[in-house]
């Protein structure tokens, strides 16, 4: 399996605080990984780095199968190359209905001028309604997003990410504020997607990263100190100390 | 399954059906082709209005729905009034140069009649020289041209700096004032070429038409602006109407969220600033032939301002809205300034309104912006919450509010 993301030997530093610590990281085309650690272990400085919202201090972060630095774009160069994210905090637009939150999402030309005049079609709604009857949002189109409770939300959310059609989709605690049924419903969503594309998933939530059933990626102070199984990894003897011990 | 552009916006029929009413009550009570019930200056009033109202439709799509609070649209503003002007005034002073040198023993040359007209516009700042900028004067499609292209050159040159560098918020708002500033500064002085602080003056006298009563003309210049202010309306409602419009308020609420998205926030900024910095130019042009005189006053950061407080109040993130907010207000406020409102005695101070308006104006800014920030548009959706529901299928009961046949198979 050729790889999609390629991180190598990236460091960044705040003010002197070494966020990222030389971390090498990579994941292929289609693979599943959860990304765990403390807080301060630098995951969404990991994710910011990706996604172009942070410029790493060296190092390098190429992708696809033409290997380009993901360094020199822009944030939305990166999204349009095929990289969604999903923020910890539901971020939609409140303002908007659910509809044209995933009608903005949908993957289609980004060029303002086009989109200018851009009208959706019958397959957009058609792809938009699918999308919705997966996240259970279907009798909620119409509504505006803000009106929509907190585990709504994350779902709408998830629904943009996967409207966007990513080759790679970065998925920061998905299941907070979730019910355990919604929980089981998130799980079968990214396994089911990671089958198509790659799925970081950073969580806390242990129980839940076992029903992901898949490689494990242990971030410690800006680097990386275990990657295997979940039971490979939560024998670790260091990290039973930095994570789990606490 | 999908309704019309018109459907989907039952507003925009409405407000054009309003603004069609108005026009015709006008110029039905106007002096020049009606009954004579309002003066030919009210009038005017009315058409500069209107296009105060078109200027205020652009900085609501650019301040009240994708979150750019510019205070530099009046520089726009002032630009397609100085590029319209200078034709004006050129070609009149042609005229009247031709016409009192047609007696001369010896016909002059076109040297001497572009000289003449020169010592007749540049006189008032000691020249006679045509700058630069006067270069193309004489030609009425190529300052036409200029009302659009000049504001949106300078637009886009601005806003490419300002946006690329992510100036947002309050340090952009402070950018486009130090723009607007610079400009009027910059007008100010004789050598700027368009005559400093004299401005271009004259403009309600359109060459050709000298036969034309203002009267008359006051009414098609009222006209002209209703139709670009209608013309404007549509336009904006069909921008923000559709996804475009969805991803400008997406950056008004989260810029960072549409990077992620994949749309270059840059580049619709740009093109939203661009486009409204041309519409400001159209309505300049229109707006200043009507007060008959263009200066670099007009310019100063305070006219860009008003323009934000009209839009507050009328209501942002609503076109009619900003319509309602720079109607409402423009016109109270020459109420107010004219000296036609009664002066109030305290007994120990007298209110004089000429001298308090701004002061009441500032104060009902601050209570828009505390109390009721959806402003005057706000009082529409009282109106909008109280009508039924839209309910598809066939009448079940005897009345209104029973339910229907959709509604009772859920």
């Amino acid at each position: 399996m050729s790889t999609l993301l390629e991180v190598s030997g990236v460091s960044v530093s705040f003010d002197g605080f070494k966020a990222i610590n030389n971390l090498s990281f990579a994941i292929g085309q289609a693979e599943l990984r959860a990304i765990i650690g403390p807080n301060g272990a630098g995951k969404t400085t990991f994710m910011d780095i990706i996604t172009g919202k942070t410029r790493p201090d060296s190092g390098t972060v190429l992708w696809g199968e033409k290997s380009r630095s993901l360094l020199k774009m822009t944030e939305a160069q990166i999204a349009r190359a095929g990289v969604g994210r999903k923020f910890q905090k539901p971020t939609v637009f409140e303002d908007q209905t659910v509809q044209e939150n995933l009608l903005m999402a949908l993957e289609n030309d980004r060029n303002p001028f086009a989109v200018l005049f851009w009208r959706p079609g019958q397959t957009d709604f058609e792809r938009v309604e699918e999308i919705a009857t997966e996240i259970g949002l279907v009798d909620a189109l119409k509504r505006k997003s803000g009106e929509l409770s907190h585990g709504q939300k994350q779902w709408l959310e998830i629904g943009m990410l996967l409207a966007q059609e990513p080759r790679l989709l970065l998925v920061d605690e998905p299941a907070a504020g979730m019910t355990p049924a919604e929980r089981e419903h998130t799980t079968r969503l990214l396994v089911e997607a990671a089958k198509t594309r790659a799925v970081v998933v950073v969580e806390h939530d242990m129980e839940f990263i076992r029903r992901l059933d898949c490689r494990v990626t242990v971030l410690h102070e800006g680097s990386v100190l275990a990657e295997g199984s979940l039971d490979h990894v939560t024998a670790n003897k260091e990290v039973i100390d930095v994570y789990l011990g606490r | 399954m999908r309704k019309s552009f018109l459907a989907q916006n039952p507003s925009v029929l409405i407000f054009l059906g309003i603004l069609g009413m108005f026009t015709l009550a006008v110029t039905v009570a106007s002096e020049g082709l009606g009954l004579g019930l309002i003066s030919t200056s009210f009038v005017k009033t009315l058409g500069k209005t209107l296009v105060l109202a078109l200027i205020a439709v652009a900085m609501d799509l650019v301040w009240g729905y994708a979150g750019i609070l510019s205070l530099g649209h009046f520089a726009f503003f002032g630009l397609g009034g100085y590029m319209i002007g200078m034709w004006l005034m050129y070609e009149r002073t042609r005229q009247i140069v031709v016409d009192s040198m047609a007696n001369a023993p010896i016909p002059p040359t076109d040297q001497e009649i572009v000289d003449a007209i020169g010592t007749q516009i540049f006189g008032v700042v000691g020249s006679s020289e045509f700058p630069a900028i006067w270069t193309f004067a004489d030609s009425l499609i190529i300052q036409l041209v200029l009302i659009v292209a000049i504001p949106g050159v300078l637009a886009l040159v601005f806003g490419w700096l300002a946006f690329r560098s992510r100036v947002t918020g309050v340090y952009l708002s402070i950018l486009t004032q130090a723009m607007t500033l610079a400009l009027s500064l910059y007008l100010f002085q004789n050598d700027s070429g368009l005559r400093g602080n004299n401005g271009l003056s004259g403009l309600q006298n359109i060459p050709h038409l000298d036969h034309v009563p203002q009267s008359v003309l006051s009414v098609w210049f009222l006209w002209a602006s209703a139709l670009a202010l209608a013309l404007g309306y549509l336009f904006s409602a069909w921008i923000v109407s559709g996804k475009f419009g969805s991803v400008i308020r997406g950056i008004r609420d989260n810029e960072a969220r549409v990077r992620f998205l994949g749309y270059s926030v840059e580049g619709y900024k740009l093109l939203l600033f661009t486009t409204t910095a041309m519409m400001s130019g159209i309505a300049g042009a229109l707006y200043y032939p009507q007060a008959g005189i263009v200066n670099p006053a007009e310019i100063a950061p305070i006219a860009s301002i008003y323009l934000a407080v009209w839009v507050a109040i009328g209501g942002r993130g609503r076109l009619y809205g900003a319509v309602i907010g720079a109607i409402f207000v423009s016109l109270v406020s020459t109420w107010f300034t004219g000296g036609q409102a009664p002066d109030v005695n305290l007994g120990f101070y007298t209110i004089s309104w000429v001298d308090w308006w701004t002061i009441l104006l500032g104060l009902s800014f601050v209570a828009v912006t505390l109390f009721a920030p959806k402003g005057m548009g706000g009082l529409f959706d009282l109106w909008a919450g109280r009508r039924a529901p839209e309910r598809h299928g066939a009448d079940l009961g005897p009345d209104q509010g029973a339910l229907r046949e959709k509604e009772a198979n859920e």
